[in-house]
């Protein structure tokens, strides 16, 4: 494969040296043109991609009816005549579904509309009782907004075009078959649908599959700061298309598009991206044109494919929902929602690194999980100790959610990880003892210092106590006590043994080792 | 006179005087409708032993001392487009030809909770589209005054059945029209609420911002106990408005004196039939006897009501209709080898000609490239006639026009001309665009055929409409006519 | 204004100069503004109707005729006048978010034309 030059602004040339690499005046090359996926590969073509992302919303009831949105019911259990489309009913707006879209569209900086209107999609398939959607068009709840995201160290500033709320559609089982190719029947759960979502709709601002990625993260994480959404890729509950295209650096027009579908969790997003950018640069390299097509992420081949055969233009046949009235929001409305903002996982990230001194890569993580940000900021209120206690979080008990599929709200209290903490610093039991109270506290619910009682796992740190012990020792083993002061170091180990052994291992080690090697030393 | 001839309001008296029992009026109601539905065909489901069961129970509650109401052991006729939980309901077409629905609408509701008894489903143009009832996939109405003529439609099975006396009272529905007209055409009263003053819950929608359920009655004193009954903000029909229903009731005094009443000129020109006109300038003369103050008022955005509205309403229409597709009830095509077949089949099998007619005229003003010509266009003029409304409404506190341009045509006179069928709507589409109230109530004879007088008011005023049409009424005798079966 | 509808009424499908929106607007608007066949099959299939070769055929005509007729409204300066999508204006309307359950839900799957394991089977969707 030929070597492909890095796209920037000024077409210059990666194989050169970075001295030469400046131009006359040494100045920094653009920020906005960036490696087109991972480092290594050169590209030629500046990537713009727009995303459109559906977040299911975390409301108790459906969007225009009152069924349950819980998930996993039996199928076509959580209906009712207005999710199912029977003739007569009529859609009735559930309130917090637009208190959470204006929620979302404040914290990204979006103008939330004063007028608002909801829009009928027309379009026929199955799963869509009405065989339209109620949507909307013109006058969405939000627009005009932007999402910073940090990237390999810079600064991204990523604009969102629109958010707007419609009602999602039901489930498809397919029979005869895997999936809908070659089924010969089909089978309709409408259990869904009707279940809020909220779509949000990036400018063609990301330029490589990297910034997608990171996006798709830093979004997921505000939504669930926000309690809006779950966040959960692999379920389902957040879903995210891609419009992608290719263009000569400095072309002010964008390049044909295809619109990337299917990708069901972060990484399948960075590699599904990256895989359609390389399709789309072999194309273009050999002179070809982009079709502008629907194409789906295929995880086994780690491709893009051809959805259709024949992209057809859907005419929606948009005009506004007769039977629901328009949205005044008024500044009250707005300013009522404002308050219940809580702060940003950014900006949080931010403090953390501030007030706690903790490193970036420490904030990220603790921040990511607004239930694991909380949990540190009340242990460091009962324990000053950030660091160790930023440690236990990211270490051990973030292993131990991931074994045992549960989350920071399942482990033991804050105090009770405090108390731990205190113990293994005035040495009252082992780091190794740690752990095992650790997982007992969040496994079986019990106090730290009950287990610790109970097992009679207290360290043994009193030197009056210690001493007794390891005189006893040295007392009853004169023959390795003589070969260690013969010179044979090696017998040291021989003799801690014996005094671990004596104390069923709750010798606290460094007391003893400095106990033992005053003792043997005399 | 027989129970089946009488008023709600008299027979209430009768019941409450125990001089009568509600089984006999319902056998009585039932007994008219064996001697004369095989010639007028109103119904196209009669709940015989329902009914007879269902009066038996009201009349021992009564006997037990239970509380009636004005509608208690009323016997109703029901517009088919309105669901009746566990009741075939079929809005005269074949694609619901075996459609129980799961609900009943909120009128049927506040109807059996106050103790109306539901004598059967009235027959109707399918999904309410058309003036006559000659597009009902099922059977053709015919108008008791002469069965060579049409009831009038889309309400045309609600408006015959009360004119022979098979229901006492009746709920219709109407979008641009279609309880105004086939009141006017069977001599009966009928009345277009306010949008939103009635519950569109459980009815089946035809053009969603133009249907209102109403009343189709012998006299204004049953449309005002009916109207009592089913307004009503209802929390199921986001566009029902929050509002106090009145005592209708409390409107039916016999006095207009000094009130403001236009007459539409644009209605009594070229174009309406003279024995039409002629019976109407006589009502408004007799309304001027009584003491209004009459005078012409033009609206020069009427003649822009029909096409206005086959725009918007179809538009509307074919969005609505598109549910039906033989996924989750009614008719499926035999033919259905994949999904598109299906929805293809289906819908040809199942809808009418005039049903396809206007799905295609509809889903062809919102298409790509035309919604801002036709549809766009459309609700802007609609802002229109609203204003020219609101203009006349600024000077009058009533208007008046007929109901209809001509009195019942023939069966099968118009059905093959889609458009002169369309034009019968003329003089009642325009109340339809701008929301307001209207109501037809008798007034005369062409050639043994009722004429209707219209008489609309201001949005939620339905208290002047029944003050005018009562002291009307009052003061003729039109509504005492009842057609020789 | 009725004069023009009725000769409009009485005469419309008459596509040549005596016809009547030559007589009511000065020319054939009709034949301006022509439906294809073409057109009629589009349309039908975004509203997923089957039509026959003979409903095809009447369609278009009719179209045509109503269409032309419902382009009347064109006259009207309507330059600085907002639409009504609600004739009685009505704002923010909406229920709070609490589960209630619909009894029912056997009524509903009941209807199904078609069903399996209590869910609304159709036929394949893909060609």
């Amino acid at each position: 494969m030929s070597k492909i030059l890095i796209g920037t602004g000024t077409g210059q040339n990666y194989d050169e040296p970075a001295t030469k690499r400046r131009g006359s005046n040494n100045q920094a090359r653009e920020p906005r043109s960036s490696f087109a996926g991972s480092r290594g590969i050169k590209m030629k073509y500046e990537t713009v991609i727009g995303l459109e992302i559906h977040a299911q919303l975390l409301t108790e009831s459906k969007i225009f009816c009152g069924c349950s949105t819980k998930f996993g019911s039996a199928p076509n259990t959580n209906i009712c005549p207005v999710c199912t489309g029977q003739p007569g009913v009529l859609p009735v707006l559930n309130k917090k579904v637009v208190d959470f879209a204006i929620k979302t569209g404040l914290s990204l900086n979006a103008t939330i509309a004063n007028h608002s209107i909801f829009a009928r999609k027309n379009y026929f398939y199955p799963d869509l009782p009405k065989n339209y959607q109620i949507s909307q068009y013109e006058l969405p709840i939000a627009t005009k907004g932007y999402m910073d995201i940090t990237v390999d160290g810079e600064i991204k500033h990523i604009g969102i075009t629109r958010v707007h709320l419609e009602e999602d559609a039901g489930k498809l089982v397919h029979k005869g078959a895997a999936g809908l190719k070659g089924a010969t029947s089909s089978l309709v759960d409408f259990n869904r649908t009707g279940v809020p979502l909220m779509e949000i709709v990036t400018e063609p601002d990301i330029r490589s599959a990297e910034e997608a990625k990171v996006f798709m993260s830093e979004l997921r994480s505000l939504l669930v700061y926000l309690g809006v959404c779950d966040g959960n890729m692999e379920e389902g509950s957040l879903r995210c298309d891609a419009n992608i295209s290719l263009r000569k650096p400095g072309q002010k027009e964008l390049g044909v598009k295809t619109e990337v579908k299917n990708m069901n969790s972060f990484k399948s997003v960075q590699k599904a991206l990256f895989a359609e950018i390389k399709r789309q640069t072999n194309i273009l390299d050999e002179g070809g044109r982009i079709t502008q097509e629907t194409r789906l992420y295929d995880d086994a081949s780690d491709t893009t494919v051809q959805m259709r055969s024949k992209e057809e233009a859907h005419d929606y046949r948009y005009f506004p929902e007769p039977d629901l009235v328009p949205l005044e929001i008024d500044k009250k409305w707005i300013d009522e929602i404002k308050a219940t903002i809580p702060e940003l996982p950014q900006e949080k990230r931010i403090r953390f690194v501030k007030q706690y001194e903790l490193s970036e890569a420490d904030a990220t993580i603790l921040t990511n999980d607004l239930n694991m940000a909380n949990y540190f900021e009340e242990s460091v209120k009962l324990l000053n100790e950030p660091r160790q206690i930023g440690n236990w979080l990211i270490g051990d008990a973030s292993a131990y959610c991931n074994e045992n599929n549960k989350t920071i709200l399942d482990i033991l209290p804050p105090d009770g990880l405090v108390e731990i903490i205190k113990h293994i610093k005035n040495g009252a039991i082992s780091r190794k003892t740690a752990k095992e109270v650790f997982i007992e506290a969040s496994a079986e619910g019990k106090e730290v210092n009950d287990i610790i009682k109970e097992s009679g796992a207290t360290q043994i740190s009193n030197e009056d106590e210690l001493l007794n012990i390891i005189k006893d020792v040295i007392s009853s083993n004169p023959k390795p006590v003589s070969e260690y002061k013969a010179g044979k170091t090696a017998t040291l180990s021989f003799i801690i043994g014996q005094v671990m052994k004596a104390t069923k291992g709750r010798a606290n080690p460094d007391i003893l080792n400095k106990l033992l090697k005053k003792e043997l030393d005399k | 006179m027989e129970l089946f001839e009488l008023t709600a309001h008299e027979l209430h008296a009768k019941i409450s005087k125990k001089e009568t029992s509600c089984e006999e009026i319902v056998r009585s109601v039932l007994g008219r409708i064996s001697k004369v539905e095989n010639t007028i065909n109103a119904f196209l489901t009669i709940n015989i032993d329902e009914a007879i069961v269902k009066a038996r129970e009201i009349d021992e509650q009564i006997s037990s001392g239970k509380e009636m109401t004005p509608l208690t052991g009323i016997p109703i006729a029901i517009k088919d487009n309105m669901c009746t939980k566990g009741e075939i309901t079929t809005c005269a077409s074949k694609i619901l030809k075996n459609y129980i629905p799961p609900y009943n609408a909120t009128v049927v509701e506040k109807l059996l909770m106050a103790g109306a008894i539901p004598i059967g489903k009235a027959n109707m143009d399918e999904f309410a589209m058309g003036s006559s009832t000659e597009n009902s996939a099922y059977k053709v109405t015919k108008n008791p005054w002469n069965t060579a003529t049409v009831p009038g439609g889309s309400s045309g099975g609600s408006a015959a059945s009360v004119c022979a006396g098979e229901a006492a009272v009746a709920l219709g529905s109407d979008t641009g029209g279609s309880i105004r007209q086939p009141a006017s055409f069977c001599g009966v009263v009928g009345l277009k609420p306010t949008y939103g003053r009635v519950s569109r819950y459980g009815l089946i929608a035809f053009a969603s911002s133009l249907d209102q359920i109403g009343p189709l009655t012998k006299d204004v004193t049953d449309a005002a106990i009916l109207m009592n009954c089913v307004s009503g903000y209802d929390m199921k029909d986001s566009t029902s408005v929050e509002k106090d229903v009145p005592d209708f009731r409390r409107s039916l005094i016999n006095n207009i004196k000094g009130l403001k009443i236009g007459v539409i000129k644009d209605l009594l020109g070229k174009g309406i039939d003279e024995g039409v006109k002629k019976a109407v300038i006589d009502a408004s003369n007799l309304l001027k006897k009584l003491g209004a103050k009459i005078e012409e008022v033009s609206m020069p955005t009427f003649e822009y009501g029909v096409p206005t509205y086959y725009i918007l309403a179809t538009a509307e229409a074919s969005s609505n209709l598109e549910r039906y597709d033989g996924v989750k009830y009614g008719h499926r095509s035999s033919n259905a080898d994949d999904i598109l077949s299906m929805y293809y089949n289906t819908r040809q099998e199942g809808f009418g000609p005039e049903v396809k007619r206007r799905i295609m005229l509809g889903t062809y003003a919102l298409s790509a490239g035309y919604y801002d010509a036709y549809y766009l266009k459309a609700q802007k003029v609609r802002t229109l006639i609203k204003q020219d409304f609101d203009k006349a409404f600024s000077k009058f506190d009533a208007l008046i026009s007929p109901t209809a341009p001509t009195v019942a045509f023939k069966i099968g006179e118009k059905i093959g001309d889609p458009l002169s069928m369309y034009l019968s709507d003329i003089a009642t589409i325009p109340i339809n665009l701008a929301g307001i109230p209207a109501i037809s109530i008798p007034c005369g004879f062409v050639n043994d055929l009722p004429v209707g007088l219209q008489i609309m008011g201001k949005a939620f005023d339905e208290e002047t409409v029944f003050k005018v049409a009562y002291t009307y009424e009052q003061n003729t005798d039109w509504h005492r006519n009842r057609a020789k079966l | 204004m009725i004069k023009n509808f009725v000769i409009l009424s009485q005469n419309l499908g008459i596509v040549d100069d005596g016809c009547a929106c030559r007589m009511a607007y000065g020319h054939c608007i009709i034949k301006n503004m022509k439906i294809s066949n073409k057109d009629v099959e589009h349309v039908a299939k975004l509203a997923r109707l089957g039509l026959s070769e003979d409903e095809k055929r009447s369609l278009t005509e009719q179209l045509t005729k109503i269409l032309g007729y419902a382009e009347t409204i064109n006259k009207l300066d309507t330059k600085n006048v907002p639409p009504t999508s609600h004739a009685i204006p009505m704002k923010n309307v909406y229920r709070q978010d609490k589960v209630v359950a619909f009894e029912n839900v056997k009524d509903i799957t009941a209807n199904a034309p078609d069903s399996e394991d209590n869910m609304f089977s159709v036929p394949k969707i893909m060609e």
